[in-house]
């Protein structure tokens, strides 16, 4: 009813191709910006904003970086965090030389170096794949993870072996550390993440996301009509080490405040990597969805048993935590294997045809 | 520099020839134990074409069903027999409930499955079993804890038993493993299957039993790692870090290669050793054994995108 398509005619393959080929969906995408934008930073709380607004952006950036190497260019990675340190550790090396820095420019450029480094990792790509390149990208997060605790120039000879985000300001308002107000934060966060999509969306929707999406189909076949394969795999490791750089950055600058090197330890990896398949390979709006359920789902177990007053222990409680959200993981895969943005597709599609079958 | 990294570390090994040989059994000991959890891997892999994650949980799984078995007053050897039912069970119901509904995924989705199942096993551990560090039964299973010293070249060399009866174990799980695999009506099956699923199937091979089969053995793999292990560093969900040892395991000998994980193994296990004494402890600060193996896969890969015995990659258009 609400997604009735009646009237809406289309003249010209301009119209056809365009990024929302229906009015609704348009629609839809303003009312989340508002809420994004306006509603939530009038009415969250302290609580709301950092244990679910900022961390499920950062996360959703970090998955949406994963998911252009493994979603849209079909290289799968392991090494996620790790260049998601990579990031954050070049944006404390920046700040902490040049505290003159605008830190959201320094938070953008850390992107580059993560980028640097991921084509580095990327090359062996060019020959090795499927499962035989996952192991090896864990090089790369057990390599550089290691990096981050031995090599003290990188944490300022620290005693603690830990990075600690300096008060930031930009035009008079601290943005990052201890004295940084949460609701800047998150726009600072918001903004951010509201670039990179854009980006993202016009990346993949372009010729370089085609080339992507043929080599991830099949590389021979793409290779035979003139893709050049080095190109298209090293532009995507590119791409979405750049990102996911970003995402390291903010995710110690603007949530933890702090990091030790373990923080980015291979956990972090597959959690990145559960939203981007949770939440769709090979789309935008999965990674959204992906994170807002692997980040909201601890949250809401955590509170559920005090609020239906069911004495439990802490311990217990994250021992659940991480069996539900193993089962809950096995139990989306068999539902849906290509994804919540999938099963929002095939709502969309229902919708749209509603109150027919068909 | 040049000299600390091409001639002082071999010249030491040739002063001390004794902490040299020291060196390769710590890291032979250590070896076996990556083949055996890469074993488990490629038994699955080769059946299923699934890559199990799960495998390091299992092993830590199995070590704690077995203690936690011990600590409730059951003997020792009835222990074994009832961890590997639990072993049983856990591959029935994984294939029941995991593997059925997913057969002909795409394989990250199988690969996320068992990654699932591995978070899944974390949990349930620790709420039945507990978090904390627990020392495995060494002595009830009849395992001699004392140590050989033998004087090599005038040296010390100091061998402990339980690794001893561990590489012994080893090697008869693997003259086991493959007699059955190749001679057997089972064992066939099972590299059927690896070979091609239809028609694995269409000559009346039941896929079910054949999962359920690969994934029980791979938990017999598992309780024998973890009692090998547990012997050497305790009970604890610190061992299911040793399954990503097996990861490099898997690419330098091949994902579908039982000798290859078996070779790849010892070869990993002595060469971080070597690495990590003579050039990580006095160049580069110690601790490189997390990430050497996997950067020595890696250049071996680049010259063998296969691994040394994996099956060539034949890509067809």
């Amino acid at each position: 009813m609400l997604y009735r398509t009646a009237g809406q005619f289309k003249t010209s393959y301009t119209a056809d191709q365009a990024l929302f080929p229906i009015r609704q969906d348009a629609y839809l995408l303003g009312i989340i910006l508002i809420f994004a934008w306006v509603v939530f930073p009038l009415t969250a709380s302290e609580f709301t904003f950092q244990t679910l607004l900022i961390p499920i952006l950062i996360y959703s950036l970090a998955a949406m970086g994963l998911n252009i190497l493994t979603g849209y260019a079909g290289q799968l990675s392991l090494g996620t965090a790790a260049f998601m340190g990579v990031g954050a550790y070049a944006c404390y090396k920046m700040v902490t030389i040049m505290p003159w820095m605008n830190p959201v420019v320094a938070i953008l450029l850390s992107g580059v170096f993560s980028a640097g480094v991921g084509v580095a990792f990327g090359i062996p790509s060019l020959r090795i794949k499927g499962f035989y390149l996952a192991i090896a990208t864990l090089a790369a997060q057990f390599f550089l993870v290691w990096l981050f605790e031995k090599w003290a120039w990188l944490y300022n000879y620290n005693a603690s072996g830990a990075i600690q985000v300096p008060n930031l300001q930009m035009f008079g308002v601290y943005i990052a550390g201890p004295q940084a107000d949460s609701m800047v934060q998150y726009f600072v966060v918001l903004g951010i993440v509201t670039l990179l999509t854009v980006l993202c969306i016009n990346l993949t929707r372009g010729n370089l996301g085609r080339t992507w999406k043929a080599t991830r189909d099949m590389d021979i076949a793409a290779e035979l009509i003139g893709i050049n394969l080095m190109k298209s795999k090293l532009t995507a490791f590119m791409v979405s080490s750049y990102i996911v750089g970003v995402a390291g950055a903010l995710f110690v600058f603007m949530w933890r405040g702090a990091a030790e090197p373990n923080l980015f330890d291979i956990p972090l990896s597959f959690r990145i990597l559960f939203i981007a398949i949770i939440g769709g390979l090979g789309s935008i709006l999965g990674n959204y969805l992906g994170a807002i359920l692997i980040v909201g789902l601890p949250v809401v177990l955590n509170t559920l048993p005090q609020a239906l007053g069911i004495p439990v222990s802490s311990a217990m409680v994250e021992h659940l935590n991480i069996m539900i959200i193993g089962s809950l993981i096995i139990f989306f895969l068999i539902i849906e294997p290509h994804g919540l943005a999938r099963l929002w597709a095939l709502i969309r599609e229902k919708l749209i045809i509603w109150p027919f079958p068909y | 520099m040049l000299n600390d990294i091409f001639i002082a570390p071999f010249a030491d090994m040739f002063a001390a020839p004794d902490f040299l040989m020291q060196v390769l059994w710590e890291g032979l000991v250590s070896g076996i134990l990556y083949a055996l959890i890469a074993l488990g891997f490629v038994l699955i892999y080769r059946s299923s074409r699934i890559f199990n994650f799960a495998q390091g949980i299992m092993v830590v799984f199995a070590a704690l069903t077995l203690v936690g078995l011990h600590a409730m007053g059951v003997p020792a050897w009835i222990c074994i027999l009832l961890t590997l039912g639990v072993m049983f069970i856990l591959a029935v119901v994984i294939e029941r409930v995991v593997l059925r509904p997913l057969v002909g995924q795409p394989d990250i989705i199988l690969f996320m499955a068992t990654i699932g199942i591995t978070l899944f096993l974390i949990g349930l551990g620790e709420i039945i079993f507990g978090g904390e560090n627990k020392v495995m039964i060494t002595e009830e299973l009849g395992i001699p804890t004392d140590s050989v010293v033998l004087e090599p070249f005038g040296g010390l060399l100091i061998l402990e038993q339980k690794d001893i009866t561990a590489v012994i174990v080893a090697a008869l799980l693997v003259i086991g493993l493959l007699i059955f695999l190749n001679k057997t009506r089972m064992g066939r099956a099972i590299r059927a299957l690896g070979d091609d699923h239809q028609a694995a199937l269409s000559v009346g091979i039941s896929l079910q039993t054949i999962w359920v089969l690969v994934w029980f053995i791979a938990g017999i793999i598992a309780l024998v790692t973890g009692i090998a292990w547990g012997a050497r560093a305790g009970v604890s969900f610190a061992l299911e870090v040793i399954a990503y040892k097996a990861l490099p395991v898997l690419m330098l000998g091949g994902l579908e290669s039982i000798t290859g994980a078996i070779i790849g193994g010892l070869m990993i296990g002595m060469l971080e050793k070597l690495f990590e004494i003579y050039w990580g402890q006095p160049l580069l600060g110690g601790n490189t054994e997390t990430w050497f193996a996997f950067v020595l896969a890696l250049i071996v890969l680049l010259f063998r995108p296969q691994g040394l015995f994996g099956e060539r990659i034949i890509e067809r258009v």
